[in-house]
């Protein structure tokens, strides 16, 4: 906060700043609403869990084993949260580098949005740690080790989210009234978005690399060394059939803050995504079935983790795939929005496959998270709901102030 | 049209930075083998190994650790964990029970250390390979990353370490050798050079072909390990992971990890190219 305070501080002048914050720190609209009633006790009863935490160990609230050390704050919190949070890259790429003006009208929303998820998913990352007081140490200080991909996944992180920032900036000095700030910091939009596609291409794949090592612990289904591949491609559709998601939920929850120009340009937005989500969920079963045939895996496919994995290719890539296409060209928004769901089910299935369903599969004792874990998971999911609610309603996310597009002319011309 | 000049050197300073970053990592995976150090390790010698557990008991006494509990039992098998370095397992084979030691192997060329974002496992110029808690942030990647699935972890702690064998390296240091190699009575363990033990091992199996199968446990797998067992029986026979592959596990990440930094260099100048291609045409269809 403290960065926000004193761009305020310099831009806002005539206004005392502390009051403004005050103001702005209240919540505005109802209080009983069913979202707020559910999420306000698990975030309470996670808070708890968090400091039993970091008062007994991990053992006190999670299932982890020595076989299976990584769970699922690691598995589905940062693993699958980050495919997910990639629609940011992806949709910069599209308006910023394509110029594909169609999409300029979601690109905030979809920044702040990945910028909440790498902030609270790569977050929890934190409560894994056993020894946090020592997290520093990857970053400054003499002890770099730089030849770990955990290394290089942990500062792209890093640098991503101040990439991010950046390009989400200019919304805080929208809604901070300053002019000069929002000047500078929109002429830095380009820069943080090469810099930002260039680090989420290698920490998406990134990710996928962490388990290289992982060789004959990670069923044969699931290990090869195209993983950072798979996981790279993969984060594409993942990331947009997430911004057609919640989009969509965004656009009835906020309807109001949308300008009637931006209402009617969402159905095309969503069409145009449908089609790029089939073309690379077809490139990626594609590259699936290259990887397979090459494994000679035969055999393992009449097993109970062969017949898994066929659920997840089948069900999840296949028919989202197939559900894509034809709503596309039926321009069916219904069959899109089905279609994303299922290939966010799919996405978490083989995040999960990967990371604790295949891992060590054959150990002695089987890791299934307690429930504490998912408690715990499911506040750090409802902490960035509420963040972001609490954004959206301040700043020009989704709304349009009338000098932006002035604004938005001076940059791009 | 041109590109913008300051923008293109605003990319450029960004790319210099990470480039910065890059080639350090690139410089990092340094080779070991260059480094002419002879690293010891242990051979261990199945068919002497009575199974009298006085390496567990001296290991524990060594490194403060609880009392081992448990004696070899065939068919049930005790595992390393936060509380045991090492364990003694009797298998029954096709010659007899056999007893096994198990403890890291310190590899030649650690998975655990290369997954370290830390450089808290380290490789040691001895060739032990040993934690350092005051660089470990937890983050258990070593243990997803060991094939030997060694390091353990205390889950119950609010301050947890890494517990596993560290070749007795305070003891080395001080020109000892490892409690358990020097309390056995049977002769079952010998310390030396890693060269030295395996021209041992193998002058035991040509002195007595019937005793032993004639492979060295460790003297390939994962690129070569610092403990080397002997057997009378196919290593399978013992409960030896026998799928661990014969080159180094840091290999596996070696290609991605060197594709960094060309991506860092080639990819913004490329994304730059095309947003002023596309900038253009865009501006061309709207002066149509
Ligand atoms: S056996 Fe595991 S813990 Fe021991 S040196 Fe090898 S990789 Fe590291
Ligand atoms: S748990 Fe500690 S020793 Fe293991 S990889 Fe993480 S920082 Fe390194």
């Amino acid at each position: 906060m403290s960065k926000i305070d004193i761009t305020a501080a310099k831009y806002s002048g005539d206004r005392p700043t502390w009051k403004f914050f005050m103001s702005e720190l209240k919540p505005k609209g109802k209080w009983l609403t069913p979202f707020n009633i559910i999420s306000i006790p698990i975030m309470i009863l996670g808070l708890i869990l968090i400091v039993i935490r970091f008062w007994k160990g991990l053992g006190s609230i999670t299932n982890l084993t020595q076989e299976v050390p990584w769970g699922l704050w690691i598995g589905f919190d940062v693993v699958t949260g980050v495919a997910f949070a990639g629609g940011a890259y992806v949709i910069t790429f599209m308006v910023y580098i394509l110029n594909m003006h169609k999409y300029h009208s979601i690109v905030r929303v979809v920044v702040l949005n990945g910028f909440l998820a790498y902030l609270f998913y790569a977050g929890a990352l934190v409560l894994d740690l056993g020894r946090p007081w020592h997290v520093i140490n990857p970053i400054i200080g003499n002890s770099f080790g730089t030849n770990s991909v955990l290394f290089l996944v942990a500062w792209h992180f890093l640098l991503y989210m101040i990439a991010q920032l950046i390009e989400f900036s200019p919304a805080v000095a929208e809604w901070l009234g300053a002019r000069r700030a929002l000047k500078i910091l929109s002429g830095m939009t380009l820069v943080a978005v090469i810099f930002g596609i260039t680090l989420s291409t290698l920490h998406q794949s990134g990710l996928g690399a962490l388990y290289l090592m992982a060789k004959g612990k990670i069923h044969p289904l699931w290990y090869s060394e195209f993983i950072p591949i798979l996981f790279f491609v993969s984060s594409i559709f993942a990331g947009l059939s997430m911004v057609i998601f919640e989009g969509s939920l965004s656009y009835k929850v906020f309807f109001q803050q949308i300008s009637e120009k931006n209402q009617k340009s969402h159905h095309g937005i969503i069409h145009g995504l449908a089609k790029i989500c089939a073309l690379t969920m077809f490139a990626y079963f594609s590259l699936q079935v290259l990887i397979f045939i090459h494994g000679q895996n035969w055999s393992l496919l009449n097993t109970g983790m062969g017949r898994w994995f066929l659920l997840e290719m089948i069900g999840f890539v296949v028919v989202p795939m197939v559900l894509y296409f034809y709503s596309y060209r039926r321009n069916n928004i219904f069959l899109i929005k089905l279609a994303s769901i299922l290939t966010m089910l799919g996405i978490i299935l083989n995040r999960l496959n990967v990371t604790i369903i295949g891992f060590n599969w054959d150990a002695a004792v089987r890791y299934v998270p307690s429930w504490m874990e998912i408690v715990v998971t499911l506040a750090v999911i409802f902490t960035e709901i509420w963040v972001f609610r609490w954004v959206v309603n301040r700043m020009p996310v989704l709304r349009e102030l009338p000098f932006v597009v002035k604004k938005e002319k001076l940059i791009t011309g | 049209m041109k590109i913008d000049r300051r923008l293109f050197f605003k990319v450029l300073g960004a790319t210099g930075a990470s480039v910065a970053l890059g080639t350090s990592l690139k410089a990092a995976p340094r080779k070991q083998e260059e480094k002419e150090v002879e690293f010891y390790g242990v051979l261990y010698d199945s068919t002497r190994c009575v199974g009298c557990q006085t390496c567990e008991f001296s290991c524990a006494e060594a490194h403060g650790l609880p009392e081992p509990s448990g004696a070899p039992e065939a068919g049930v098998i005790r595992k390393i964990n936060e509380k045991n370095r090492t364990v003694v397992n009797v298998y029954k084979t096709s010659r007899g029970d056999v007893f096994v030691k198990t403890q890291c192997m310190h590899c030649s060329q650690p998975a655990c250390v290369a997954a370290c974002l830390t450089q808290a496992m380290q490789k040691t110029k001895e060739g032990s390979v040993i934690w350092r808690g005051e660089k470990c942030m937890g983050c258990r990647y070593c243990m997803v990353s060991c094939p030997f699935d060694v390091p353990k972890f205390e889950y119950h702690s609010a301050n947890p370490v890494i517990q596993k064998c560290t070749m007795c390296y305070d003891r080395l240091k001080e020109g000892k050798i490892p409690a358990c190699v020097e309390n056995c009575p049977n002769q079952a363990l010998m310390f030396g050079t890693r060269r030295e033990l395996i021209k041992e091992g193998h002058k035991r199996i040509v002195e007595n072909p019937d005793q032993y199968v004639d492979y060295i446990y460790g003297e390939q797998e994962a690129g070569g390990t610092a403990f080397l067992y002997l057997s009378p029986v196919p290593f399978h026979e013992l409960g030896f992971n026998t799928h661990i592959q014969k080159t180094s596990y840091p290999e596996l990440s070696k290609g991605f990890l060197y594709s960094v930094p060309s991506i860092f260099v080639l990819l913004p100048p490329i994304l730059l190219g095309i947003y002023d291609a596309t900038k253009n045409k865009n501006k061309e269809e709207e002066n149509e």
